[in-house]
């Protein structure tokens, strides 16, 4: 395994939870829906992600019982800004301080307790390939099925019939209504979608990065994702290359630090331009795709409205 | 409408003397801790919790213990204190640097409260401060790496260039260049305590950087997981991390503060506790040693004898002379070693560490 | 269903009174159940937590301390939302301000001109209201989502507080630990010995103002009218982007004092990390106080408490701090849930057949 392999296993490691987050986050602001509780939904998938796994000593039911841990959480949120027409911005936050609250109550008993990592794909021969190899046929079940999912919402998006109905719901639920699609089911769906990912995203970290459960060790990376959806502009294949993207300059940060003595000065940036760069190349995305004539790249036009139908 | 506001607050005050049950006759002496982290960061926090529970073994007849977990450091410090003080306890542990200010704040509020602050160099009549010399561990963590290694690339996961941190980084070299000179370091600052994730990162690019061992600064297990399934070598920090790398850990730091909170606590019960300032290491026990583990006899027997020449003082981290980065020989204030002020300042780099200080 | 019909028959002042405190209710109900849990006796728990911090004249004035930025911030947030624009950045302005003020702070080291603390002060509400402008200005130059980018400035924001005070400021006394030199320039406090600053006065005058502002002037009614009705709003020939930049303008700088009361009050320094989450809180704040001055005022106190009784419970029933985050998550949860649910009730009265 030499350097440069290793540098592209690190990046795609710590950039799955965000693509796994981040692509279920995309299908719910399609559909119209800006959900603020990835965090929240993340550390709960965290938390029971590596409960469960602890206590039936199964990763594949840590796994489901995290995305389920995520949809219940999202379906709380869903039921308030879709339910109740309540406001979109506050209700997510409200879900991630709550989130953040009650994986701290539920976790105080798994503390300082270890699993071993889920398995990483061998297949002799494939996996033995100089430089491909540990790439293409290394990495962990988690690694392909996030790649494999942002394929599917891709497909489904722009191959689809309802693909096709969720956009447009997105674009405006007015007229999605009048032509009598069920706007709030679709949303309901698309939110519920995202919490599932949203918290295997989270029992990524707990149950493949870093086997064990500590206070509040989802630090920020539910509002990474969260970024990385617009940064993305909403396509499914620019979020994966997005989040490599957000992994890289993280990363890169590391690997410079380590690398620091045989470096050229203008490398060498203070960590904390590095660390903003993700937020600030997210606002100036923003930027141009809101100024941009070409209205392709826009946000969904109905992102964060709530919609309450006539009868 | 400060008139109003004061007249309201003594309202409150006057109905609170007249609502507070009378203080039930406590014997117990309370005592209250305050940390920086949950205790479920199974790192620096959580072996102070380890400590707080020593002092309740010990003594939990004569005791009532408290503890206030993940107080930030900055404005709200200084209100937890004092909320224990309030409560009651008369002897309060505030185990973070960055409750230095706070805790003598509170102390000028509290005269009557005992305080110990961790790690911290201000003091007051009603002030204690306390230390561990880490980095006497990590100088055998260095012999052992030099033995180990097979690369010659050791890597560090540090989080903020403070000096505990660079003296145990330095100690570490010495350590390792007392066996073999030419040992290379390799050193990632996550900026951060404690964040598994990023630990987690650090140490996988350390080793994509050929580093086949990895010591550490921060608190979580996770650079351990990473050694373990990479199947290297490490170091644990803090408690004994060897279920999270049974065949990884070499040995661990392991803070021990009970025996020391043990003692104040009797202090203060016996009516003998005074201000003073601890810093203690091996010899005292404030510092242990995990088993050495995952490694051949002969290197066993090396760092045992390094350890009980630490103890015994034959062996000094910083025996003169040091010779610092640029080549040149750092001023010898303890006689024939750096002083303690040398130690707890310290802000540049041995020689054999090719990392540029950072700033 | 004819929503404005609804609304027309909702803006009840009983109602919007009513409804903060059903939520309330429901939060204390909520915490009962999750004491009862944790194997508590509610009723003691609730007392620990809701109570006792208010019966000691030394957690009374910490609430006041506590509550001050939440009040300040919480005023800001509220003139953007009743317009209709969504800052939910405030905790990103808040460590602006606390930055450009201890920036001016630490240039007055060893020197206390009398004009030094109103220097700071406005050094952070300029600082704050620049901060605050950046969202206000993309949204009307470029129509930019400002929920967006308010929300990535908040990330920026700290990582320009993290440079300085690990870099240029750091103190050098300090052992490279990332903390400033204590400031020689600090806000009063309120009388000797006491924890309240200059701040909360000003907390209280931002709420006076605030009040006046919205209810007795056309500036506050063309806020107002804006968010509630926009185009209603174009017709009286109002522009929606000048008061985007006001109220972004104001509520940043208002974010901003709220950093420096933190920074060159309580603390007396700046120190990494320094954000504290209450930039977030203050949008709870906000809602429960029903974007209204004096609500928030109340609602400041509130959350205040909740705080202070997290730390009681964690020193009297020793449960985790977790819970206060919960018990704030709640409260926000139920006081959407109540305002909406009040909406509904009267719609169920009016509708013969529903199809949810």
């Amino acid at each position: 395994m030499n350097f440069t392999e290793a540098v592209i296993l690190t990046i795609i490691a710590s950039s799955t939870p965000f693509v796994l987050a981040g692509i279920g986050e995309l299908v719910a602001e399609r559909s119209g829906v800006l959900n603020l509780g990835v965090e929240g939904m993340m550390i709960m998938g965290t938390i029971t992600g590596f409960a469960t796994a602890y206590v039936t000593d199964s990763a594949t039911l840590g796994f489901i019982a995290a995305i389920a841990a995520g949809m219940v959480f999202s379906s709380l949120f869903a039921f308030m800004t879709l339910g109740l027409a309540a406001n979109q911005v506050a209700s997510g936050l409200a879900l991630t301080i709550l989130g953040l609250g009650l994986s701290d109550l539920v976790g105080t008993g798994f503390v300082g307790l270890n699993r071993s990592k889920i398995p990483s794909l061998d297949i002799p021969g494939l996996t033995d390939l100089p430089m491909v190899g540990p790439i293409l046929f290394g990495q962990d079940a988690l690694v392909y099925l996030s790649i494999a999912l942002v394929a599917a919402v891709w497909w489904f998006l722009y191959r689809s019939r309802g693909g096709l109905i969720l956009r447009a719901v997105g674009e405006s639920h007015v007229s999605a209504h009048a032509l009598g699609y069920p706007v709030r089911l679709i949303r309901f769906g698309a939110v519920l979608f995202g919490g599932g990912c949203a918290g295997l995203a989270g029992a990524y970290l707990s149950l493949a990065d870093t086997p064990f459960w500590g206070t509040g060790m989802t630090a920020g990376r539910g509002w990474i994702a969260l970024a990385l959806v617009v940064f993305a502009s909403w396509r499914p294949w620019r979020l994966l290359l997005g989040a490599y993207f957000f992994g890289a300059i993280w990363i890169g940060n590391l690997h410079i630090q380590a690398l620091s003595g045989s470096l050229p000065r203008w490398l060498v940036w203070p960590p904390q331009f590095w660390t903003a760069l993700p937020y600030l190349a997210t606002v100036i995305v923003l930027v141009m795709i809101s100024s941009g004539k070409d209205r392709s790249g826009a946000a969904p036009a109905s992102l964060g409205t709530p919609f309450v139908p006539d009868r | 409408m400060k008139r109003t506001i004061l007249a309201a607050l003594s309202a409150i005050g006057l109905a609170a003397t007249v609502l507070a049950a009378p203080a039930l006759a406590e014997d117990k002496l309370k005592v209250g801790f305050i940390y920086l982290g949950p205790v479920g960061d199974y790192g620096w926090t959580y072996q102070h919790e380890v400590g707080r529970q020593a002092v309740v073994k010990a003594l939990g007849d004569k005791v009532d213990t408290t503890y206030v977990e993940n107080v930030p450091e900055g404005p709200d410090a200084q209100r937890a204190i004092e909320n224990l003080a309030a409560d009651g306890n008369k002897l309060i542990f505030t185990t973070s640097f960055g409750y230095m200010d706070p805790t003598i704040k509170a102390a000028k509020n509290y005269p009557d409260v005992d305080f110990e602050h961790a790690t911290g160099f201000k003091r007051a009549d009603n002030v204690s401060t306390y230390a561990a010399r880490f980095y006497e561990g990590r100088y055998i963590e260095g012999v052992i790496a030099a033995k180990m290694s097979k690369s010659g690339i050791v890597g560090y996961v540090a989080p903020f260039p403070i000096p505990e941190v660079i003296s145990g980084i330095n100690s570490f070299m010495r350590g390792a260049q007392s066996v073999r000179p030419d040992l290379k370091i390799k050193i990632v600052w996550v900026s951060t305590w404690y964040d598994p994730g990023k630990e987690a990162d650090a140490a996988k690019a350390l080793i994509a950087q050929g580093a086949d061992i990895l010591a550490q600064h921060t608190d979580s297990p996770a650079a351990m997981q990473a050694a373990a399934e990479k199947g290297i070598y490490a170091f644990g920090q803090d408690s004994d991390m060897i279920k999270f790398g049974p065949k990884a850990q070499l040995t661990a730091i392991v803070n021990n503060w009970g025996d020391y909170y043990i003692e104040r606590t009797k202090a203060v019960l016996d009516g003998t506790w005074k201000s003073t300032d601890t810093w203690q290491g091996l010899d005292k026990g404030m510092v242990k040693m995990a088993d050495f583990t995952n490694m051949p006899d002969d290197v066993k027997k090396l760092a045992q004898d390094t350890e009980d020449g630490l103890k015994s003082g034959k062996i000094n981290p910083f025996s003169c002379p040091v010779v610092n980065q640029d080549g040149q020989t750092v001023e010898c204030k303890g006689g024939d070693h750096l002083d303690a002020g040398q130690i707890l300042g310290m802000n540049w780099y041995v020689k054999g560490i090719d990392d540029k200080f950072p700033n | 269903m004819r929503i404005e019909l609804e609304k027309r028959a909702e803006r009840s002042r009983l109602m919007a009174l009513v409804s903060p405190l059903i939520a309330i209710l429901l939060t204390v109900v909520s915490a009962a159940v999750i004491f009862s849990l944790y194997g508590k006796a509610p009723g003691d728990a609730l007392y620990v937590y809701f109570v006792k911090p208010l019966t000691s004249l030394r957690t009374a004035q910490e609430l006041v301390v506590r509550a001050t930025p939440l009040v300040l911030m919480g005023v800001g947030l509220s003139l953007c939302y009743v317009s209709n624009n969504w800052n939910i950045g405030a905790e990103g302005q808040y460590i602006i301000g606390a930055t450009v003020g201890g920036g001016i702070a630490l240039l007055f080291q060893g020197q206390t001109p009398f004009y030094a603390v109103p220097l700071i002060m406005v050094g952070g509400m300029v600082g704050g209201a620049l901060w605050g402008l950046i969202p206000g200005l993309l949204k009307t130059r470029f129509n930019t989502n400002e929920i967006l980018t308010s929300l990535m400035l908040v990330y920026i924001a700290e990582r320009i507080i993290d440079y300085f005070v690990r870099g240029p400021w750091r103190d050098p006394a300090g052992l490279n630990f990332p903390l400033t030199a204590n400031f020689d320039n600090t806000l009063p406090t309120l009388f000797r010995r006491s924890p309240i600053h200059l701040d909360s006065i000003f907390a209280v005058l931002v709420v006076i103002a605030a009040a006046i502002l919205l209810w007795r002037s056309l500036k506050g009614f063309e806020i107002r009218v804006l968010g509630e009705a926009p185009r209603a709003g174009l017709f009286a020939g109002f522009s929606p982007q000048r008061t985007t930049l006001v109220v972004f303008a104001v509520s940043g700088a208002l974010a901003g004092l709220a950093g420096v009361s933190v920074a060159d009050g309580t603390m007396g320094m700046l120190q990494i990390p320094f954000a504290s989450g209450y930039g977030f809180t203050a949008i709870i704040v906000a809602f429960l106080g029903r974007l209204n001055p004096v609500g928030i005022l109340l609602a400041g106190l509130l959350l205040a408490l909740s705080y202070l009784g997290g730390e009681a419970a964690q020193i009297s029933l020793k449960v985790p701090i977790g819970i206060t985050s919960v018990i704030q998550g709640l409260l926000l949860f139920y006081v959407l849930a109540c305002d909406t649910l009040i909406l509904y009730r009267l719609r169920v009265t009016r509708s013969e057949a529903k199809v949810v």
